[in-house]
């Protein structure tokens, strides 16, 4: 990669207790670029992602945006940034949660509008056209009305999704986004992320499903044990399976699924 | 603000407020217990009756729970013996009124501690060939205190601190013994802030107590 | 049958007076404590931790103490200390206390009820705290605040039947008063009883016409 990251997580470190999650991670994303997470539970993927956007506090090393620091004014560990600072910093990320997380007070247009509104400050109209267009391209435009308790898992995720690329986010954090769903309702979701995917969006993935990671993304990190155990095109990760053992015993669990 | 502090009277009269205080625990047991008894056996009624008889109940409980506690001791104190022929001191009128009024916070806490018992307990017990009165005994009885002990609980620390109303028809709880030592001593502070560090400190051993035995007696599932 | 008419009309306008103020009294505690307990139950929540221990101490003192006693310490205990109040706002005072507790409960239940994604969204979207407070968590809260607080305003309009021992002439003291004169006690006292039992009975079933209303809004 000769252009200027995006996103550049160097020597990412954090604790929970005693338990050390993330040991030091090294990561760059490059505009444009989709890049896929994969690895066993606990090793360390959800809370690498959910220090991106600063809802884990992270302890030591650093995650630059654009250049910019995440959580802290300097470095980490020291002075976290401030309320408006750093929920400014968050706009610039868009997250899809495992379990959708859509507010249920507000139906699906009023969801993607929230942010809109408040974070952007967009006129009511605008926002509404905004928020429709998004849903129109999630293939939701006869749903804008309805509550989340109204919609099926497949489509909350993907009200989900439009509420995250309607804020026209720098980068996009997807938090294994299918794992709630029913198998049937898995693929109208990834269709989305694919589309999105062809159209240029960033986006950090952290997910199971191996034959997607395979077929959507530019490169796939394999996380294990707090660090990057391996990484490269889905080719070229393929070819390091004969290396690396860890790589090997995590997908072959999953050699019956993926072809 | 030259107010000195002396609590040197308090202790000279400490003896109000430590019988107070055992009278006002024992004020408690006696009223739980009778609206233990009250509460359970209208509860029972209530799970295994018709329309009308729930009705009767529901009226007492909502009756009870939508007055004010003061107004039904005096009630009790000196309406009550103007229209029947009935004699009792301020302590037995407070025990019967606080019984009474026990009774309707705890028909509720045993009706849906009766209700919370999984159906599939009640089949099994059908299955076993229990008559009502059994599955009732055996099955649902033993069941319910899981939902019930904590309960019964909190509603004791309630009862305890319901109490304190005894001392406006001179029944020398707590609370009376605080007023007769401020009357003689005009040490208001002195004497409120040591009534009100006993409440606190009685109410939360008890509590403590009550949650130790809780634990004992729960029937774990 | 023809003389208890008579006693009631006669009683009713005493009542009617001490009826407007407990129902003041009532008012002016529910709002004081809404307030405060709002206020205090969103610092116990996401509050610095020294914050929180002040408030759980706080509350766990006031949960303890009789309000009989509460609204004695206050009344007796505050002027010794310089500071003097009337026996009506001595009175509003502690039961305001009281009802603060309460409420701080209601609003812990309530915003603790919501499940922690929901704060997490409104973060990633960039919302500041006060914007996810308005429009993420209070939307959500109040639908589970709602019919406990407003069973709970029963308990402010019961207790203040404490307040005619300070001798505040509410419907508590207009009944003793007119007691006092007639010395017909039980027939005023059942009237008494009728009476505050369907305002708090009105309130009840508000509440459970609200909670009712609510099971509905699936989450």
């Amino acid at each position: 990669m000769s252009a200027i990251p995006l996103l550049k997580i160097s020597r990412l470190t954090k604790s929970f207790g005693t338990n050390q999650v993330l040991k030091s991670v090294d990561l760059e994303v490059t505009a444009g670029e989709v890049v896929t997470v994969i690895g066993p539970s606990g090793g360390g993927k959800t809370t690498l992602l959910r220090c991106v956007n600063f809802l884990e506090a992270y302890d030591g090393g650093s995650i630059k945006i654009d250049g910019r620091e995440v959580g802290y004014t300097d470095n980490a560990g020291g002075k976290k940034r401030g309320e408006v600072d750093l929920a400014a910093m968050r706009a610039e990320t868009g997250m899809v949660f495992q379990s959708f997380n859509l507010f249920p007070h507000l139906n699906a247009e009023q969801n993607v509008m929230l942010g809109l509104r408040q974070v952007r400050k967009k006129p009511h109209k605008e926002a509404l056209e905004i928020a429709r267009h998004w849903l129109d391209r999630v293939g939701l435009s006869h749903k804008t009305g309805s509550l989340p308790s109204e919609l099926s898992g497949g489509q909350q995720q993907r009200v989900g999704i439009a509420r995250a690329v309607a804020m026209d986010p720098k980068i996009l954090l997807l938090d294994e986004i299918t794992s709630a769903l029913d198998p049937e309702l898995v693929n109208e979701v990834l269709d989305v992320v694919r589309q999105l995917a062809s159209d240029g969006m960033t986006m950090l993935i952290v997910t199971h499903e191996i034959a997607f990671a395979r077929d959507a993304s530019h490169r796939i990190v394999f996380v294990a044990d707090g660090s990057v155990s391996a990484q490269g095109k889905p080719d070229e990760l393929m070819a390091e399976v004969a290396n690396n053992e860890r790589l090997r015993s995590f997908l072959s669990r999953f050699s019956a699924t993926a072809h | 603000m030259n107010y000195q502090l002396s609590f040197t009277q308090i202790w000279r009269h400490f003896d109000k407020l430590s019988y107070g205080v055992l009278l006002s625990i024992e004020l408690a047991v006696i009223a739980i217990l009778i609206g233990a008894v009250i509460g359970l056996t209208l509860a029972v009624i209530y799970v295994s009756s018709g329309r009308v008889v729930r009705a009767f109940i529901s009226a007492y409980v909502e009756f009870i729970r939508n007055v004010p506690l003061l107004l039904l001791v005096y009630l009790v104190f000196y309406g009550l013996p103007t229209v029947v022929n009935i004699a009792y001191d301020a302590s037995t009128s407070f025990i019967v009124t606080l019984s009474v009024y026990a009774g309707a916070y705890l028909v509720e806490v045993f009706r849906s501690g009766l209700d919370a018992v999984p159906k599939g307990l009640l089949d099994a017990g059908k299955a076993m060939g229990l008559t009502p009165w059994q599955r009732l005994l055996h099955v649902r009885l033993p069941t319910m205190t899981r939902i019930t002990l904590p309960a019964l609980s909190n509603t004791f620390i309630s009862l305890f601190k319901d109490t304190s109303i005894a001392s406006v028809i001179a029944v020398p709880e707590l609370t009376f013994g605080a007023q007769w030592i401020n009357n003689r001593t005009f040490r208001i502070v002195e004497v409120y802030a040591v009534t009100t560090v006993i409440y606190l400190v009685a109410g939360y051993l008890i509590l403590f107590g009550l949650r130790m035995l809780e634990r004992r007696f729960r029937v774990e599932r | 049958m023809g003389e208890l008419i008579d006693a009631v009309v006669y009683a009713m306008p005493f009542l009617m007076g001490g009826l407007g103020t407990t129902l003041l009294v009532s008012l002016i505690t529910v709002v004081l404590s809404l307030v405060t307990g709002v206020v205090l139950g969103v610092a116990l929540i996401y509050g610095p931790q020294p914050v929180r221990w002040v408030i759980r101490l706080l509350t766990d003192c006031i949960r303890g103490i009789p309000i009989l006693v509460l609204i004695f310490a206050v009344y007796y205990g505050l002027p010794p200390l310089g500071l003097n109040l009337s026996s009506f706002w001595a009175a509003v005072f502690a039961l305001s206390l009281f009802k603060t507790a309460q409420v701080i409960e209601y609003v812990r239940g309530a915003v603790s009820s919501i499940p922690r994604g929901q704060m997490e969204a409104a973060k990633s979207i960039g919302l500041i705290f006060p914007q996810r407070l308005r429009y993420v968590i209070f939307p959500q809260a109040t639908r589970r605040f709602l019919p406990p607080w407003v069973n709970g305003v029963t308990d402010a309009v019961k207790g203040s039947a404490l307040v005619s021992l300070l001798g505040v002439v509410d419907l508590m003291q207009a009944i003793n008063q007119v007691i006092g004169r007639t010395y017909e006690p039980m027939p005023l006292y059942l009237l008494g009883a009728v009476m505050y039992f369907v305002i708090n009975y009105s309130l009840s079933s508000l509440s459970r016409v609200l909670e009712r209303r609510y099971a509905y809004i699936k989450e």
